[in-house]
């Protein structure tokens, strides 16, 4: 944090114009089909003002609230992830000519993209791709592009989701690092206005061209106040330590009991904003001169995804649940060095089955007991 | 390297020979399409091969890696891609992204006893290893290799053994399934370890196969001494990207493309006793 401000909910369109004035896209929350997802916002009325989300294991239904909060839900089906990592992408096109074929990488787009209300988690989603994509010894050269024009507008989360369990995962609620303004929202002190941070020199300028105020001592304890309800009176969490050691417990027979509920649907899968698993898939025209490489998002859910010539090597379903839950939680550590886990609950909420990744991890590590104990302690 | 703008992106070559090798299996010379810089590669790493409208598959380099005029790759045609690859005629267009993965590494076995065990088309990405110590020969002690396939008519590469044996190389055979010509051993490769002649304390094994194959070659080298980190055995998954983004060839902690395909013994041994991991 560099600076902070108060911005009142009266001015708030003034940030929309600043980002559009500057050349930006701006994608933010909005209401689409009974949930709040993720898309192209014009003004401050695009957002969900006075709605919120109420999540629990399969369930999530919006609920009108009792005041008018912009940032009042907490996170839906959708995490940013579709805009940096698109579930469908071209990754290049080819032709015969007469000597033979040539082959033509797409061209990477270099879209600013602002990610307005982007919570604790979905921007911890983004670090941990970034580590994914940019870290290794390849690169993801259409993610790369997509990311180096990034702005994000981030919200600290006023309330605890149903499903959420961040603050045992370490990401979350308040957004520490990864922004360029920082917003929270204060819903009567006395009025409705927005206590800002900056985080990076485009923070900065971009507060330049808006109302702001200077904010006093009292607003600054006021969000900190409100974060710390959020990470306090989250129901759900995890123990880490005891999650990275799921590597060792393949043979558990809590895999068997799993197995029994889950439809491999490959929802969690799909909602997760860290996943990256991709199969590709050519077209071709009929008359075998043109060609396109497609990337899509793929699912360890599926038995092509471990397809070999001598047949699948996951064909059980507790094969593959227990494949994306130690990546996840486990091996992910080993191949990237962090926990590839935000806590943001999508795939709770999202299971059709009501499977929650919290309490089967609780079950397969013994951990259950040391994380009641835990929060017995606070 | 023949790495193009990415990683994701192949580097048309032209496919120069194209012959039969036994049943279903063909090996395929392929040069570089005009300005594509040399192409080098470690005996055991493999390239992911683009037929034009047909698919990409991961396929490991069966050439010499010391003769890098041309680039040879042993396919066996059993799915769409790989049938598609064995059709190609001389002068047609193929992509290529590589080489990709972890190697043979010969300098292990320097000084030491050499076991090299093939199962099938196992011995495709051993070929390289083999002619490497074949050049360098006075670096190892014996060089021995154990040859196991389904029957005498898919001995992969059996115009080749007479030479290999005047280069130094000590080779047991063994088939499955005998004719009325076949006069050698019949049954598993792995019963052929165990009168290999070798110093098990002192040598370093190559093993690549089916996976039950290596398991059970693995398991007899350890058997009779060799240690397990003195076992490198190459392994397979569905491969899609080759540099560890697609996510498809993991086993526990490793992607298959860039941690593998080749491992010490000693890394795999407890991931490949999990079923279905």
């Amino acid at each position: 944090m560099r600076n902070s401000f108060i911005l009142n909910r009266a001015d708030f369109n003034a940030l929309f114009t600043a980002l559009h004035t500057r050349g930006y896209t701006i994608i933010g929350p909005a209401i689409n089909n009974g949930a709040i997802v993720y898309e192209e916002l014009q003004s401050v009325d695009d957002l969900p003002a006075g709605w919120t989300d109420q999540q629990d294991a399969g369930t999530y239904t919006l609920k009108k609230r009792q005041d008018n909060a912009l940032f009042g839900y907490n996170v839906g089906p959708q995490s940013f992830k579709q805009f940096l990592f698109p579930p469908k992408q071209r990754v290049w096109t080819a032709r015969r000519t007469t000597d033979g074929a040539v082959i033509e990488p797409e061209p990477a787009e270099t879209t600013k993209l602002a990610l307005l209300g982007a919570r604790a988690c979905d921007i911890a989603a983004i670090a941990t791709q970034d580590v994914v994509f940019l870290k290794g010894a390849y690169t993801e050269r259409i993610y790369q592009t997509k990311r180096s024009e990034l702005c994000v507008i981030a919200v600290n989360c006023g309330q605890a989701g149903g499903a959420c369990f961040c603050a045992s995962t370490g990401s979350g609620p308040e957004v520490i690092q990864g922004y360029d303004l920082c917003l929270t929202e204060l819903l009567d002190a006395p009025q409705h206005q927005f206590y800002i941070t900056t985080g990076t020199d485009l923070g900065e300028q971009l507060l330049a061209d808006l109302p702001m105020h200077p904010a006093a001592a009292r607003h600054a304890k006021l969000a900190a106040e409100i974060v710390a309800h959020t990470a306090d009176s989250m129901q759900r969490s995890i123990n880490p330590a005891a999650a990275a050691n799921l590597s060792n417990l393949a043979e558990h027979p809590q895999w068997e009991d799993i197995a029994l509920r889950c439809l491999t649907c490959s929802n969690c899968t799909m909602v997760c904003p860290t996943c990256f698993c991709v199969s590709f898939e050519d077209h071709t025209d009929l008359a075998g001169a043109q060609t396109e490489r497609i990337r899509l998002w793929d699912s360890c859910f599926t038995t092509s995804h471990s397809h070999t010539a001598g047949g699948s090597v996951r064909v059980s379903g507790k094969s593959r649940y227990r494949q994306w839950l130690t990546h996840k939680f486990a091996s992910w550590q080993d191949q990237f060095g962090v926990s590839g886990c935000v806590g943001c609950g999508r795939c709770i909420t999202w299971c059709p089955a009501k499977i929650d990744v919290t309490a089967e991890i609780a079950a397969i590590t013994g951990s259950a007991a040391e994380n009641a104990a835990q929060s017995e302690a606070k | 390297m023949t790495l193009g703008l990415d990683s994701m992106t192949p580097v048309m070559f032209e496919v120069t020979r194209i012959w039969r090798e036994i049943p279903q299996t063909y090996s395929l010379e392929i040069m570089p399409q005009q300005n594509a810089g040399a192409f080098s590669f470690y005996p055991g790493q493999f390239n992911m091969l683009y037929v034009f409208g047909s698919g990409e598959i991961p396929i490991s380099i069966s050439g010499n890696p010391v003769n890098r005029n041309t680039i040879i790759h042993t396919i066996r045609s059993v799915g769409y891609t790989s049938r598609a690859m064995t059709l190609l005629r001389p002068g047609e267009p193929i992509g290529v992204r590589g080489p990709f993965g972890t190697f043979w590494p010969a300098n292990e076995a320097e000084g030491k006893d050499v076991l090299i065990v093939a199962g099938g088309i196992g011995l495709a990405p051993l070929r390289p290893l083999i002619y490497q110590m074949i050049t360098e020969r006075d670096r190892f002690h014996s060089v021995t290799l154990l040859i196991g396939a389904r029957a005498p008519d898919e001995l992969l590469y059996s115009g080749e053994f007479d030479i290999w044996r005047k280069s130094g190389l000590a080779i047991d055979i063994t088939v499955d399934k005998a004719n009325e010509q076949w006069h050698g051993s019949v049954g598993v490769v792995t019963k052929l370890v165990g009168r290999a002649g070798i110093d098990p304390a002192n040598t370093v094994a190559y093993v690549c196969g089916p996976e039950i194959m290596i398991r059970f070659t693995a398991a007899e080298c350890m058997k009779y001494g060799v240690a397990a980190d003195q076992i490198f055995i190459s392994l397979e998954r569905s491969m899609e990207c080759g540099v560890g983004l697609c996510g498809h060839c993991q086993l526990g902690p490793y992607f298959i493309c860039k941690d593998g395909p080749v491992f010490r013994y000693a890394q795999a041994q407890n991931l490949l006793k999990i079923r279905e991991l």
